[in-house]
């Protein structure tokens, strides 16, 4: 009996042993399952924290990507620049015509300052050909999404050219004669203005300026009735007298802009008769412009006409009328390569037949464009002039903007 | 004087609120019927080389957003005019822009490309062989880089669309 139980307690304690040994491996399994579980927790954090980390990096690469894009800077440059060769009747000639540079601040998003610094024929300075000019210095205020509001220095809202000159939009190695003599482009004054949308495609500009101040005791009659030799270019300017620029343009259709403008000068003397006696001449400019491009095919015209007080004509017979247009047609064979043709006519004594003052102008030529804002052009110029002094030739230019 | 400048005030719609003209999440909603899924692409390798084709320079991002539902997708991209950049949305359906929205513009002048007379000349553009758009594209006297950066992103986004769709053709996954 006493043996019986013995081997059953013997027994019990095996598989108590067993079970103890069962549970031991249970616990050892147990405990590292755990571990496992506790590290499998732990490399997620790892994970995530790693993810984060490269995120992070990744949008700081991508931030600095876009700073290292001048666009995203609060102060931008931009620039354009031209060189020209002129072989005419007149003579021959090589002439960095403009350097011009854009110097531009951004206040706020709807607070910018523009400007536009210019060294015209490579060299300024006393007796020197070149002059130093400063073109544009304005600041534009966006007082809303569809309304802006500037004041400083700024190009007279008129013409085709005045305010978008750089040489890969236009053809020409030059700038047609008229916008140079009637609008006068490049013009620009000192004053504010406003300028935006009425309504889908239709702009306006309203401007409020400094006028113009004629040359009226210059020797040469054409200065003293000289509209281009009567910009004051905001340098100490006469300011007796202001003038006021008005225009509204339709650009509603793809590939069309149709603008029509007014300008009013209220004296062209600045009340000063510079001892000649003539002041208090008033002015009226009209001026009206098409630009269309229909795929390949493009065309621009423009008509302007000055109509000014008749005290004009003692200083100049025949100035108080001075009229000029041209007509532009172009085509592109393809996106580098475009061939224009242009014609146009201008008269400074427009009210004198007698005057023999009108000039008139054919040219024909082509822009290459390396690169969509680099340009080569070639042109040929064949003027008809009333009083006998043509000036034909060719014209080789290059041109930049950035 | 006075009285002018508070008339002008008085046109303007809303004040002071800068040129946003479409938030991001109404161009999406608009763009699909159903919700899309928003979905990345690494802008590496080969997808650089093209922009600086398309666009004359390397897309400043290492990656892009873009939505998809089926196939139609949903880009959002910034391109500079002369100066600023135009935050351009481009929807395509297969192979063919179905929609151009400008988002915002902050040039000082150009504005009108965010009209529909100019941006509906874009849709069912493809790209055609030389890259170039398949639709011709006029452009608006004294915006000529405004247009063209649209023009740029449309190929960009078309060339992108591509890109992807060829990606899940083949069993990869591009985010």
């Amino acid at each position: 009996m006493v043996q019986m139980q013995s081997q059953k307690i013997e027994q019990l304690e095996n598989q108590l042993t067993e079970s103890q040994n069962r549970l031991a491996e249970a616990q050892q399994r147990l405990n590292t399952a755990t571990d496992a579980h506790a590290i499998s927790i732990e490399n997620q954090s790892v994970i995530a924290a790693t993810r984060q980390e490269l995120e992070a990096t990744i949008e700081s690469v991508e931030l600095a990507m876009q700073e290292d894009n001048t666009a995203n800077r609060n102060t931008t440059l931009g620039g354009y620049g031209e060189l020209h060769y002129n072989n005419l009747d007149k003579g021959s000639a090589i002439d960095f015509h403009r350097y011009v540079l854009f110097l531009n601040h951004q206040f706020a998003d709807n607070l910018n300052f523009y400007s536009e610094l210019e060294v015209e024929h490579s060299i300024a300075g006393e007796g020197k050909v070149g002059e130093v000019e400063l073109e544009q210095a304005f600041v534009q205020w966006d007082y809303s999404q569809s309304h802006n509001f500037k004041f400083g220095l700024f190009l007279i809202p008129l013409g085709i050219l005045n305010e978008t000159h750089e040489p890969d939009t236009f053809y020409g190695v030059e700038r047609n004669t008229v916008e140079k003599n009637i609008i006068p482009a490049t013009w620009w004054e000192g004053g504010f203005g406003f300028n935006g949308e009425l309504a889908p495609g239709w702009g306006y500009d309203l401007a409020f300026h400094s006028g113009l101040n004629l040359d009226a005791d210059n020797a040469s009659a054409s200065k003293r009735s000289s509209i281009r030799s009567a910009r004051q270019k905001v340098g100490k300017a006469n300011a007796e007298n202001f003038a006021a620029t008005a225009r509204v343009s339709f650009s509603g259709y793809p590939g069309l802009r149709v603008s029509a403008a007014f300008q009013r000068q209220s004296d062209l003397t600045q009340d000063d008769d510079d001892n000649v006696g003539v002041s208090g001449i008033g002015a009226n400019l009209y001026e009206f412009d098409v630009q269309f491009q229909r795929n390949m095919f493009a065309f621009r015209a423009l008509y302007a006409k000055w109509d000014i007080d008749s005290g004009i004509n003692q200083l100049n017979e025949g100035a108080d009328e001075q009229v000029g247009w041209y007509l532009e047609p172009s085509f592109k064979l393809n996106p580098k390569l475009g061939f224009f043709a242009r014609y146009g006519s201008y008269d400074l004594l427009a009210s004198n037949s007698a005057s023999a003052s009108e000039k008139k102008q054919f040219d024909i030529g082509l822009n290459y464009w390396i690169h969509p804002r680099v340009v080569v052009k070639m042109d040929y110029q064949q003027q008809d002039n009333e009083n006998g002094t043509d000036n034909d030739g060719f014209n080789i230019g290059m041109g930049y903007s950035f | 004087m006075k009285h002018l400048f508070f008339c002008l005030i008085l046109l303007s719609s809303q004040l002071c609120v800068g040129a946003e003209y479409i938030s991001e999440q109404d161009f999406i909603s608009q763009s699909f019927t159903n919700s899309p899924t928003m979905k990345s692409i690494w802008l590496k390798g080969d997808r650089q080389e093209v922009a600086k084709e398309m666009l004359g320079h390397r897309y400043p991002a290492l990656r892009l957003r873009y939505w998809m539902d089926g196939t139609k997708s949903a880009w959002i991209m910034n391109e500079i005019g002369k100066e600023k950049p135009i935050t351009i949305g481009v929807t395509i359906e297969g192979d063919k822009i179905e929609r151009v929205s400008i988002l915002a513009y902050r040039e000082s002048r150009g504005g009108e490309i965010r009209h529909p007379f100019f941006t509906e000349q874009f849709v069912g553009a493809g790209l055609k062989p030389n890259a170039d758009l398949g639709n011709p594209v006029d452009g608006i006297a004294g915006a000529t880089l405004s247009v063209r950066a649209v023009t740029n992103i449309s190929r960009f986004a078309l060339y992108l669309s591509e890109s992807t769709a060829s990606e899940f053709a083949i069993g990869q996954v591009s985010h």
